[in-house]
């Protein structure tokens, strides 16, 4: 993992002395909410529905076990006991009290953590795939270029007021599990032809009221420009993004309206003209961060473990467990262990501060002492040997972490909705809850296999719904919460926003209409193996439109 | 006001709550008769018309001057007896916590 050198220790605790000066101020009036405002967002406090609160970043998703110890005290000491972590890879509190937050940014910086971008029009914090380091189809780690970028993009003194906020997402591998095509500019790791490390450039993706996929425009960036062309894109797009409407301030817009090949022409140009070496990321740079995040010196181990056939033998959740939630893993022996958030019936992305603590244990006794965040809302032990895996299954389901659904129906994103969010229009939480119970853990899940229900309780789309194989979209009509449908999204390296099937759909109708949607996808399949998503691409909309809206009409599908 | 304030806007004769954030822990509190902010709707005070409201947002101001309160908030409730009921879903859930955490916000007080 990344450990702060002295400069980065002294800037965090120099921003934490700033931001406690600023809230004192503001507590005895010598700020108004007006001047305090953009100090708060740029620390991560915003002021919600019910109360503040408080969202600390998580870069691209990493986190030690005593940092997880300390996000369990932070809920524990500050809040109500629990945190819940969010579709960009971070950690929200929400009920803070604004004199506690110094306090929490101290506790946090002991732990090398903080808030610093987590809000503002700023570049936000960077995201990785959620196996990095660990997956089989990676060519590299894609967080010591996350972490380079954390560094430049830190109070960058030229992109600290940009249009709107801006985000980047760092994908290692071809199998796209960072969403990156969604966001402002996503990076994929590749190889060129002469076998030579690079990425491929996509800018201008992002979801909200304009979704939209991100356009290539590079095909191979060599590494040592990292920095000097993602600065010309963030230049381009700060000088010539709108600034007159903050619904068409994104970068995506920008692209939109200028096109992509005159954008690029643009950025390639600013590259260009200022590619004078000043921003050339030396090779002994990268080989300097990417040693912190060398992986743990582990030796392969066979490829099946007889501790876990055993176990599986004779216990089916456990079988279920390991089937859906362990994923392959570069050394043979080992497997990237997936910890559902999701509890059947619970609140997507919800961790108490027992929970926080009882994973960050089990990092230590059994994982190499890291765990991950998932932009799906979950945690992740990426370095598990497979003979520890019945331990883990046994104190994960101790303390309600066994759900065995990572990646099915009831595997939902969901923004926190009308329950918390002051923008929302509709509440998210309580329809992922009803899906979730909807479909359970176990037979029925199993059948219907991979599939990725995203939920945003409004147009501005923190659940994703976009990219969902089922995206649900919550909206108030006449008062009253109304519900859009959806499908055939996807974030992955295929990535699609989904069609809208029609109609909107009430409270409490909704989940009887993605019941309605599975259960023709299930009639449709060519067999077990074709996922919801490779239906939905070979027959359309027709037939889910159908079964919606005219199956009290005759209609036979 | 601030520009969080949907249901104010509904131009209805329903009365109206004012509502806003307490500054030191953004808690949501409401207008009580005599000017105290409380965490308890139903003690609230309403307002029937409009030139009553407007006195009491313009009163609730001096308290955001004061850094007692931020973003002073009027919304729409309904008088049962004793008890308030916010208009909106979004105003009850205010007025009230989350439906999915029925142990948070208002809703948990004692008594």
């Amino acid at each position: 993992m990344y450990r702060y050198d002295e400069f980065d220790a002294a800037f965090v605790k120099d921003r934490v002395s700033q931001f406690r000066d600023q809230v004192q101020r503001r507590l005895t009036g010598e700020l108004n909410e007006e001047q305090f405002r953009i100090h708060r967002l740029m620390n991560g406090v915003y002021l919600q529905l019910h109360a503040y609160m408080l969202r600390v970043a998580v870069p691209y998703g990493t986190l030690s076990s005593k940092q997880v110890r300390k996000l369990a005290h932070i809920a524990r000491r500050y809040d109500k006991g629990f945190g819940h972590f969010t579709t960009r890879q971070n950690i929200q509190f929400n009920w803070p009290a604004l004199k506690d937050v110094p306090d929490i940014l101290d506790e946090l910086a002991s732990v090398e953590m903080h808030a610093i971008q987590t809000s503002g029009n700023c570049i936000r914090n960077v995201t990785a795939d959620h196996f990095a380091g660990a997956a089989a189809d990676e060519i590299d780690d894609p967080r010591p270029y996350a972490e380079i970028l954390r560094q430049w993009s830190s109070i960058h003194p030229e992109f600290t007021f940009l249009p709107r906020k801006f985000k980047i997402a760092v994908t290692g591998a071809a199998h796209d599990r960072a969403a990156i095509q969604v966001h402002d500019i996503g990076l994929q790791i590749v190889r060129n032809d002469k076998g030579q490390k690079g990425f491929a450039v996509y800018v201008g993706g992002g979801l909200g009221r304009t979704p939209m996929v991100g356009r290539k425009i590079r095909y191979f960036l060599p590494v040592e420009d990292l920095h000097a062309y993602c600065e010309a894109v963030v230049r381009v797009y700060n000088l010539e993004g709108r600034r007159d409407n903050k619904y068409k301030a994104r970068i995506k817009i920008l692209v939109h309206e200028k096109g992509t090949e005159p954008l690029r022409v643009a950025v390639e140009e600013e590259f260009a003209a200022r590619n004078d070496g000043r921003l050339r990321l030396p090779q002994t740079e990268v080989d300097r961060i990417h040693a912190y995040f060398a992986p743990p010196a582990v030796e392969p181990r066979a490829a099946t473990s007889d501790a876990v056939e055993e176990r599986k033998s004779r216990d089916a959740k456990f079988a279920a467990f390991v089937d859906t939630n362990v994923a392959k893993h570069r050394v043979p022996g080992f497997g990237i262990v997936t910890i559902s958030l999701k509890p059947i019936g619970g609140i997507p992305g919800d961790a108490t501060a027992e929970q926080m603590e009882a994973v960050a244990a089990l990092a230590e006794k059994y994982g190499h002492d890291e765990i991950r965040v998932s932009h799906e809302q979950n945690l992740v032990l990426p370095y598990v040997a497979l003979d520890d895996l019945p331990a883990v299954y046994d104190a994960l389901a101790a303390q309600g972490l066994a759900t065995a659904n990572a990646g099915q129906v009831s595997d939902i994103i969901a923004c926190p909705g009308l329950d918390y969010c002051s923008l929302a229009t509709a509440r998210s939480i309580p329809v992922a809850q009803r899906i979730s119970e909807r479909f359970g853990e176990g037979e029925r899940a199993n059948k219907i296999g991979d599939l990725k229900i995203k939920i945003s309780g409004c147009i501005n789309a923190c659940g994703h719904h976009h990219v969902g194989n089922i995206g649900i979209l919550g909206l108030e009509r006449k008062g009253v919460e109304t519900y859009q449908i959806t499908l055939g999204g996807t974030a992955d390296e295929t990535c699609a926003i989904g069609d809208i099937t029609g109609p909107g759909f009430s409270y409490e109708a909704v989940v009887d209409a993605v019941e309605t949607v599975v259960d023709t996808y299930l009639g449709l399949r060519k067999d077990a193996g074709e996922d919801f998503l490779t239906t939905y691409r070979r027959v359309g909309m027709a037939p889910f439109k159908a079964a919606l809206y005219e199956k009290n009409t005759g209609a036979d599908i | 006001m601030s520009g969080r304030s949907r249901s104010a806007q509904h131009g209805t004769d329903m009365p109206q709550v004012v509502s806003a954030n307490r500054l030191s822990d953004g808690i949501v509190v409401f207008r009580a008769p005599g000017g105290k902010w409380i965490e308890r709707l139903d003690e609230a005070a309403t307002f029937a018309d409009k030139a009553a409201l407007d006195a009491a947002v313009a009163d609730a101001q001096r308290d955001v001057a004061a850094n007692v309160v931020v973003d002073i908030f009027p919304f729409e409730v309904t008088i049962a007896g004793a008890n308030l009921t916010a208009v909106t879903l979004r105003d009850r859930i205010r007025t009230r916590g989350p439906t999915v955490h029925l142990d948070h916000g208002k809703q948990a007080l004692p008594g």
